[in-house]
């Protein structure tokens, strides 16, 4: 008997002709994820994928793995055995004994692709079910309404015996809508952002605004622990840190207070798309939320989104605090995000902001900078690292 | 060059230090509770490593216990204490500013059901006498109180601790967080009318993971963990020989604090006049404080930009608490300092090695802050 992995792939099925484009992504994900975690080969029939493993890999790392790869409805452990029945029944005894003995109702269900095997699927089932019913009296049967299922499959060239499939991370594989950069701080929304927007099948990079001595080291250390969390779910991120203490100190010296951070977000805008741009990527994705502060107010998003050419994704925009922070701590960002260091938003945050900002006002104040000269060099001394989980 | 001031969060290991560590790994290993030779030569260590604890402190050695440092010795001392004496009273009195492993200690056996008087602070970070005779009656079993502050230097008349329970006539244990103050001026637990005492070696130049909590002779408390007979069942658990070989040998290498108190107080006056001559500079620790610990604000820099702008230049001061990382001081919130003097403190924290380059390092480095950091609203 030996365990495998049995991958049900979600709204991929929907996908029509390019079903196999998005499989074989799918596949080329898994792959690379699990790479550090032992040698899995795949084989794909049927809109379902079987990871097996080979010599040494840790099929417990594997699955803690699928469970955060976007694309998969739900997965399950099986046993592949001989497709014999004898061997199936006692096979199913064995490796169910530990998920059996903690349900009190079950029921059987068969399917049987290879017509060739000498009982059909309603007589596989009334075998199954009759021998564990003796072998755990305990257990009752219930087609309605069952506490666990108990599945074979007789495929090509074994059966496939399961129990409890585990939930996946649903959505979209990754890349597979393309590419776009993610503008992170170190706060609570953008890893959320960046993960909201990984599910939907984005392949992420990510850009962050470092300005020391006004942040420090530490600072850039939590947004690379940020992202190595999120790259769990999205696969390896490369991430571009972009000097920004000059163009800070300038605002700072050269415009009115009031309109700092307007300013600063536009300046931020521009950086990122040019590097997005570069990079291949679509679209920036931000963690702004409508009215959260001063500058995710309806008037100031305005004055923000006018400096930018793509389109700017923010999946938090009609969300609570209270629910992007529940996100936050289901992906495991929550702890780090709330580590105090100071980030390049909160530095000069001025006292009273404005909230409606009219952009004929911003880019009269913007005048007094060099913003061409400013973006370009932001943009040349930008440095990367490339961040993986794994 | 590198300019270290940042001593009360931790001090350089000395080499006797690392040596006794390195010798007690190497040639002592043994444990010191075995009865065979090399439990016996450990043991042998052990003990001798208590007397020379015991000789800093000018007490017996069988009243230090080893901890594991200054945390556990200020949780196994409070709670222990609070436990032993439940049934002579409830009151606790405390002052606002102790460290965290006090005041979050306090605030647990305050859900617990004790009543916890948190006594407040002049604006240096100093308590009222008058009012500690006034929080203590005869309802209450302990009385907790820091030696000197570790965010602004300032001293706590500990000494008057044992006048108030008597004068209350309450049976209350004394004990003192004596972390910022051990080796830095003289230290006699005795004659401080103290029962209990924490101490800590990573403040003194031994290595981390280890400090002692000192009981007075006769006193008893209920311990926190449960095991072998180690260090009498106070704190159970095979000793951490490397570490507390390192703490003695620490202990032992320490100048005589009375002289070494007039050399550091020599170079605190000189950084204090040299810093008032920067602009925006307010010094926010008393006259009085302890002069191993200068805290200063900068108006209108704040603390973590400052911070990074002289870690660059590899002149390294605190925030504050290390232990508390990066939160607002509540030391300087229960001072009552303003908005601006919050927002932008520095701890300069000496140790014996502090020389008089490394201050000039630091007040060109905070003077070029100034000029290139910009200010905050």
């Amino acid at each position: 008997m030996k365990e495998i992995i049995l991958i049900k792939n979600g709204e991929l099925a929907l996908k029509g002709l390019n079903r196999r484009t998005f499989e074989d992504m799918l596949v080329k994900n898994m792959r690379r994820r699990l790479d550090s975690a032992g040698k899995f080969k795949f084989t794909v029939a049927q809109s379902t994928i079987v990871a097996e493993p080979e010599e040494g890999a840790d099929i417990d790392e594997a699955v803690a793995r699928i469970e955060k790869v976007f694309g998969i409805a739900a997965f399950s452990r099986a046993a592949a055995v001989e497709k014999d029945m004898e061997v199936i029944l006692k096979s199913a005894e064995e490796y169910l004994a530990p998920q059996l003995l903690s349900v009190r109702s079950f029921k059987v269900e068969a399917k049987r692709s290879d017509k060739k095997f000498p009982l059909n699927s309603p007589e596989i089932c009334r075998e199954t079910g009759g021998y564990l019913l003796r072998k755990f009296p305990h257990l009752v049967v219930d087609v309605h309404n069952p506490d666990m299922v108990v599945t074979v499959e007789i495929r090509d060239t074994h059966a496939y015996i399961h129990g409890k499939q585990i939930k996946g991370a649903g959505g979209m594989p990754t890349g597979s809508a393309g590419r776009a950069a993610v503008l992170i701080s170190g706060g609570i929304d953008s890893p959320v952002a960046a993960y909201m927007m990984a599910k939907r099948g984005l392949e992420l990079i990510a850009i962050h605004f470092a300005s020391p001595p006004y942040t420090s080291e530490r600072a850039e250390q939590k947004v690379h622990s940020l992202l190595k969390q999120v790259s769990k779910y999205s696969g390896r991120i490369t991430l571009f840190v972009v000097p920004f203490t000059e163009i800070q100190e300038l605002i700072k010296d050269n415009c009115p207070e009031d309109i700092f951070t307007v300013i600063m977000r536009r300046m931020m805008m521009r950086v990122a798309q040019i590097i997005a741009q570069k990079e291949n990527s679509g679209a920036l994705i931000t963690g702004e939320s409508v009215g959260q502060v001063a500058s995710q107010t309806m008037p100031a998003i305005a004055c923000t989104d006018a400096v930018c050419e793509m389109p700017v994704f923010r999946p938090l925009i009609g969300m609570d605090k209270d629910e992007v922070v529940a996100i936050s701590r289901k992906i495991e960002t929550f702890d780090i995000s709330i580590l105090p260091y100071e980030d390049c938003c909160t530095v000069f945050t001025p006292k009273h902001p404005k909230t409606r900002p009219t952009i004929d006002y911003v880019e009269e104040c913007e005048k007094a900078l060099e913003v061409d000269r400013l973006v370009d060099e932001a943009v040349k001394n930008t440095r990367f690292v490339l961040i993986n989980a794994y | 060059m590198n300019a270290y001031f940042d001593n009360s969060a931790t001090t350089a290991p000395c080499c006797e230090a690392v040596n006794a560590v390195s010798d007690a790994m190497t040639r002592c290993w043994g444990n010191p509770s075995s009865l065979h030779r090399a439990g016996n030569l450990a043991n042998e260590l052990l003990e001798n490593s208590r007397k020379d604890i015991a000789n800093r402190l000018s007490c017996a050695p069988e009243e230090i216990f080893f901890t594991s440092g200054g945390t556990e010795g200020n949780n196994l001392a409070v709670i222990g204490a609070a436990h032993q004496m439940r049934r002579m009273g409830r009151r606790i009195v405390s002052t606002s500013v102790e460290h965290s492993s006090i005041d979050d200690t306090l605030n647990k056996l305050e859900a617990d059901g004790f009543e916890v008087i948190k006594l407040k602070v002049d604006n240096y970070g100093r308590i009222n006498e008058k009012d500690l005779y006034a929080a203590v009656n005869s309802n209450t079993i302990l009385i907790t109180m820091m030696l000197v502050n570790n965010e602004v230097g300032s001293i706590m008349p500990i000494q008057a601790a044992k006048r108030a329970a008597m004068m209350a006539r309450s049976p209350a244990l004394i004990h003192c967080d004596a972390v910022q103050a051990f080796g830095k001026m003289p230290l006699k637990p005795a004659s401080l009318g103290v029962d209990l005492m924490t101490i800590s070696s990573h403040k003194i130049h031994g290595p981390k993971g280890v400090g002692a909590l000192y009981i007075r002779k006769g006193v008893k408390i209920k311990p926190r963990t449960f095991g072998g007979e180690q260090e009498k069942k106070i704190r159970p658990g095979t000793e951490a020989m490397p570490a507390i070989a390192g703490f003695a040998a620490a202990a032992r290498a320490l100048p005589d604090p009375a002289r070494e108190l007039e050399h550091i107080t020599m170079l605190r006056d000189y950084m204090v006049a040299k810093l008032i001559e920067i602009p925006d500079v307010v010094i926010n620790s008393p006259p009085d404080a302890l002069p191993y610990v200068t805290n200063i604000s900068v108006l209108g820099i704040k603390s973590e930009p400052m911070l990074n702008f002289l870690s660059e230049k590899g002149i390294f001061v605190s925030s504050g608490s290390a232990c508390s990382k990066g939160k607002k001081s509540h030391v300087l919130l229960q001072m009552g300092l303003d908005r601006k003097r919050l927002d932008s403190p520095i701890r300069i924290s000496f140790s014996r090695y502090t020389t008089v380059q490394e201050i000039d390092a630091l007040i060109l480095g905070i003077a070029e802050a100034k000029k290139v950091i910009r200010a905050a609203k």
